[in-house]
């Protein structure tokens, strides 16, 4: 393999993986937007999403697209009842106890996840095929083009449901002042039920598109939600274009320095930059000055 | 429309309104003076719920609303142009109106809605202009306005605004009131609260002058605005003046 073909293997593969963590951060955003609660059961969510699919669909045998939305909908189910449980009872919480909580949560479906399915790794089968498309001497797994495909998708849903929907734009004006939200008559509670819910959602997709490639356990979770969050920060935190640019930069870093340094450090690229971003610059490359600072609950 | 008996407020233990009775009625602007701190602020936001910790009697078209929430209250017809706009800073001007009329989706067709929105158009055509602007980037005049567009586009019976011309230069200023006056005369009402006695009491027909939770003076606008105690603690510069 030449070299030349030997980086855009890599590059194929950066933009795999920063795929995933872009989509891991649009689910931290959407909490964090409308709530200022960074949300560390999101990489549970990512979890879930991918167990619920290989459950659903390669023991109890359920097609494939019925799985994949049933997947979907368990999970953003899941994500609601955690608001209605565990933040929605709460009172002017502040936002350590709002992080703690989420630990608590993470925890928790990581211990359930375990007994329900056991500590075993699980594999799902491609959307369509395995068999590698050659492009220049690098290859590219079908599972890739699902990948990019439905990052893609759920980007210009969001785009959709963000702009041009009443609902989108009941929850944006929650996000930019509360008060006002509530004067108008919005239902400031819902909103935030809705963003847990649409977070969970976006998280478990992520985790279905990419059980193919990377299995499933139940302890994957925590690991994504630290790329994940990372790259929310790197993207500047509530930018969702941000999210996606900045997934797609850590993911090409990591398989960059996988390839050329040694796979063993490229769990610690991810977090080098959040310290980075964290010391130069903490509103992220596209995150306003005001963003980098905490919200007020 | 609206009668006020015996409203007391608090925040967690300090009590801001020390019973306050007042009354609008249909069709009229009412204005509420009094200095910083005194409980304006806290007596709007009793009334559409934003402080709920408030007993007393709070009567709308004769419902009592005192334990609603902002989203019932609302929904009845009560609109708050708050202190300070509390825009949606982020957002388009267009989207800061359409969530003016968020509680009317359901049940208002939505050619209605549109109408309304030409109509606060038709009275600011600034805004028109301005529609696809984000709302924060807007100057303090304009951000004024759309805050009363936004509370317009709730079809409120009763309109309560809170120092609309807070922070502006005299000539946005005058064309705030002249706004005030043309919702007037289109048979809105007003409840307002201003720092600019002189101002507000020239377009009221009643005021209250409210001092440290209670209210201490109430009358006709026109007689308060010759009333020496009012004068002298309200209307200072003015009557300096005069003297010097
Ligand atoms: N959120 C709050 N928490 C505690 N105290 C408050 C709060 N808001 C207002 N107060 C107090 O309640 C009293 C009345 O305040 P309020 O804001 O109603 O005055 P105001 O008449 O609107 O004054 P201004 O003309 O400066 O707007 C003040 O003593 C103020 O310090
Ligand atoms: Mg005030």
């Amino acid at each position: 393999m030449s070299l030349g073909s030997q980086l855009l293997q890599y590059l194929f593969t950066g933009i795999t993986l920063g795929t995933i963590y872009g989509m891991v951060a649009l689910g931290f955003n959407i909490i964090y937007s409308s709530t200022g609660i960074i949300n560390l059961a999101q990489g549970e969510f990512v979890m879930l999403g991918g167990m619920m699919m290989i459950y659903l669909t390669t023991i109890i045998k359920l097609p494939m697209v019925v799985g994949f939305f049933l997947s979907i909908l368990i999970v953003a189910l899941m994500g609601a009842l955690f608001e209605r449980g565990a933040i929605h009872p709460l009172k002017n919480p502040s936002v350590i106890t709002l992080i703690i909580i989420t630990i608590a949560a993470s925890i928790l479906f990581k211990g359930g996840a375990m007994f329900a399915w056991g500590k075993e790794t699980f594999a799902l089968p491609a959307f369509s095929g395995e068999e590698p498309v050659r492009v220049l001497g690098a290859t590219i797994l079908p599972q890739t083009l699902w990948i990019l495909g439905i990052m893609a998708a759920t980007v210009v849903f969001l785009i959709f449901f963000f702009g041009f929907t009443l609902t989108g734009k009941a929850m944006r004006a929650c996000a930019a002042n509360r008060t006002a939200a509530s004067l108008v008559g919005i239902n400031v509670k819902t909103m935030v039920l809705l963003s847990f819910a649409l977070s969970a959602a976006i998280g478990a997709t992520a985790g279905i598109i990419i059980a193919p490639i990377a299995l499933m356990d139940y302890n994957r979770g925590t690991m994504l939600a630290v790329k994940g969050f990372s790259v929310a920060v790197l993207g500047g935190l509530g930018s969702n274009v941000g999210a996606v640019v900045a997934g797609f930069i850590i993911g090409i870093m990591e398989s960059l320095g996988a390839g050329f340094i040694s796979s063993g450090y490229k769990d610690a690229i991810a977090l080098v930059v959040l310290l980075l971003v964290l010391f130069i610059k903490p509103g992220g490359l596209l995150g306003s000055k005001e963003k980098g600072e905490f919200k007020k609950f | 429309m609206l009668t006020i008996r015996n409203l007391k407020s608090y925040y967690g233990r300090m009590q801001a309104l020390k019973g306050v009775s007042l009354h609008v009625e249909e069709g009229e602007v009412v204005s509420l003076i009094g200095a910083n701190g005194a409980g304006k602020t806290t007596l709007l936001n009793s009334i559409v719920g934003l402080v709920s910790s408030r007993t007393g009697q709070i009567l709308f078209s004769d419902t009592d609303i005192i334990q609603r929430n902002p989203r019932q209250i609302i929904r009845m017809g009560v609109s708050l142009v708050p202190e300070g706009r509390q825009l949606f800073a982020p957002l388009t001007v267009i989207e800061n109106l359409i969530l003016g009329a968020y509680q009317r989706y359901r049940k208002d067709k939505k050619s209605e809605i549109k109408s309304d929105l030409e109509k606060v158009f038709v009275l600011f055509p600034i805004l028109k202009e301005r529609k696809s602007q984000i709302a924060g980037t807007l100057s303090g005049g304009e951000q004024q306005m759309l805050a009363i567009g936004r509370s317009l586009m709730a079809k409120p019976k009763l309109i309560l605004m809170d120092e609309p011309s807070m922070g502006l230069a005299p000539l946005i200023t005058t064309q705030i009131f002249q706004i005030i006056s043309e919702l007037h005369k289109q048979g809105t009402t007003i409840l307002l609260v201003e720092q600019n006695a002189e101002a507000a009491l020239r377009i009221s027909s009643r005021a209250y002058v409210i001092e440290t939770g209670r209210v201490v003076l109430q009358g006709m606008s026109q007689e308060l605005l010759h009333n020496q105690e009012v004068r002298r603690a309200y209307l200072g510069r003015e009557y300096k003046e005069v003297w010097e």
